[in-house]
């Protein structure tokens, strides 16, 4: 690696499919990005943007929790993600505190409590790979994990694509026909909660929440229709994801954070040159040399 | 005691009260309304116009009383696509990524199969209601490109679509262009000798005296209802806006 990276494109791309963990944290973290940048485009239009954050964050406890007791780690994850909301619900019902603040209040709760549980709890846990994420060391059992959580969410997601979207768009209406709106509620939660499981892997819990919104806010950006949204979103993701770790590779940067980078990187571009909501909007630049 | 034959009554809200977590929002309110009957809606911001439309939808439940659609509970009034809602352009994402054709087709998405994919019935249903609304030239459209006329109409649309008996309109006339609002008056029209049933609210007065059979003055609870003719006076009025006349409300012509 003392070579020059950028002898060749053909070398800086191949060179590190040489390595077998570069091939699983690319594979792995294109999954990953897949998955939260799916469920990024209900995030960003339903604006539950700070939900996002504070339930990857409140994952924290039941994955060391679940660990400790040799669970999978999801099921302590799901249990807290969706306890915390609850948790939200209940004091902003029964207090004069303010959403937001509410909010802020309980993830950091959450988060704290997981903080010390790994502190306390003696076990092989890396506190650093869970804050930072480890794509570059995923285990094989974290690998079926993935891929398992990953194809749920997907399928989750897919099948219900058309009334989740309804959901986002106008819950009333949805109630008046007759779909079950609280199901979809808990069902967008429920798939939160995984998604926030299996980011954490690639990019960690305090980025996590990059992941579950930078995708979303930049296709929205880019398109008006739902579908063509959900799709960027993807690409985008997976695109970040590939970049992210081929930079960290041959610059030997942290992972995580050159992924969420790459992410936010994106989203600067469509801000500025996207083209209808771009502030420099692409196609009246190019309509002015036509 | 003669039993009332609930099936004449589209809706039939008996004594209901709503409260959002101990406050009240509307309590001992009723309401009977028949096929092709259309009621104006009228009371102050926060009166609970909006609740009463929540509770007949289902979307508040109720914590006293009983509402009867077509004679059924609510919940299979949902499941039978009876009512539709449509909604005041302020409470929509007008930024959602979505066009015309797509929120007309929401409408039928609770008499389609989980997937909700359209069959040819269903893409005939959208056609249809998108041309009654004059806008079949935007059926790709973004809703965030339309006018709030045209963004009212696709609404309207959508439950036409839905083949729903019974319309529930919040301000269907608030911030419409003047050939939507001559539209919105011709469908009234149209819905009312379908045998359809109107609830709509409005804050202008002279729509309530040109479209409605009937009116309901609310401020929390039913401050009158009958024939407007009857019911819609000045006194009625000044009693439902808390003691502010209607002259000072709506000018001095209404």
């Amino acid at each position: 690696m003392e070579l020059c990276p950028f002898l060749t494109l053909d070398s800086f791309i191949t060179e590190p499919l040489t390595h077998d963990f570069m091939r699983k944290a690319l594979l792995m973290s294109s999954l990953v990005a897949a998955v939260c940048g799916f469920l990024s485009s209900y995030l960003t239009l339903k604006g539950w943007a700070l939900m996002g954050d504070a339930v990857s964050h409140s994952v924290m406890p039941g994955v060391v929790v679940a660990y400790a007791l040799g669970l999978p780690f999801s099921l302590g994850a799901f249990i807290f993600g969706v306890g915390s909301v609850a948790l939200i619900g209940f004091i902003k019902q029964k207090s004069r505190v303010k959403e937001d603040t509410v909010i802020g209040l309980v993830f950091t709760g959450f988060f704290a409590l997981g903080i010390v549980l790994v502190s306390k709890i003696k076990s092989n846990i890396d506190l650093h790979s869970i804050l930072f994420g480890s794509p570059l060391g995923i285990s094989l059992s974290d690998v079926k994990q993935t891929i398992f959580i990953s194809l749920l969410v997907v399928i989750l997601l897919s099948i219900f694509r058309k009334d989740l979207m309804l959901y986002c768009f106008d819950p009333r209406h949805a109630k008046t026909v007759g779909i079950n709106v609280f199901f979809l509620h808990y069902l967008l939660l429920t798939c939160l909660s995984l998604a926030a499981v299996v980011g954490l892997q690639s990019v960690g819990i305090i980025l996590v929440v990059a992941m579950l919104i930078t995708p979303g806010a930049t296709a929205y950006l880019l398109t008006d229709k739902f579908d063509n949204m959900t799709v960027i979103s993807v690409l985008s993701a997976i695109i970040s994801s590939l970049i992210g770790i081929y930079v960290s590779f041959w610059f030997d940067l942290e992972t995580g954070g050159s992924i969420v980078l790459a992410q936010t990187f994106i989203f600067l571009f469509a801000f500025l040159f996207a083209p209808r909501y771009g502030i420099f909007k692409l196609k009246k630049l190019f309509a002015g040399y036509k | 005691m003669e039993s009332i034959n609930y099936q004449n009554f589209r809706i039939d809200a008996e004594n209901i009260c709503v409260d959002y977590n101990g406050k009240v929002a509307l309590y001992d309110a009723n309401l009977r309304l028949k096929p092709g009957q259309i009621c104006g809606l009228v009371g102050m911001n926060g009166a609970g116009k909006t609740t009463f439309f929540n509770a007949l939808t289902g979307f508040v439940n109720i914590s006293k009383g009983k509402i009867r659609i077509n004679g059924e509970s609510v919940r299979s009034a949902q499941k039978d696509q009876t009512i539709a809602y449509v909604p005041q352009n302020e409470g929509i994402d007008s930024q959602f990524p979505i066009s015309v054709w797509d929120v007309v087709m929401m409408g039928r998405y609770g008499s389609m199969n989980i997937f909700r994919c359209p069959r040819e019935s269903d893409v005939q249903a959208v056609k249809n209601a998108i041309e009654r609304v004059d806008l079949t030239d935007h059926l790709s459209t973004p809703i965030g490109n339309l006018s709030g006329g045209q963004r009212k109409r696709t609404f309207l649309a959508r439950a036409i679509a839905q083949r729903a008996s019974i319309l529930l309109l919040d301000e269907p006339f608030s911030g419409v262009d003047i050939r939507t609002e001559k539209l919105i008056s011709e469908l009234f029209i149209q819905f009312k000798n379908e045998g359809k049933t109107i609830l709509l609210s409005t804050h202008d007065m002279i729509h309530v005296r040109e479209f409605c059979d009937l009116v309901l003055l609310i401020n929390k609870t039913v401050v009158a209802y009958g024939e407007t003719s009857e019911v819609f006076t000045p006194e009625n009025i000044t009693t439902t806006f808390g003691g502010i006349s209607p002259d000072f409300l709506f000018g001095p012509e209404s």
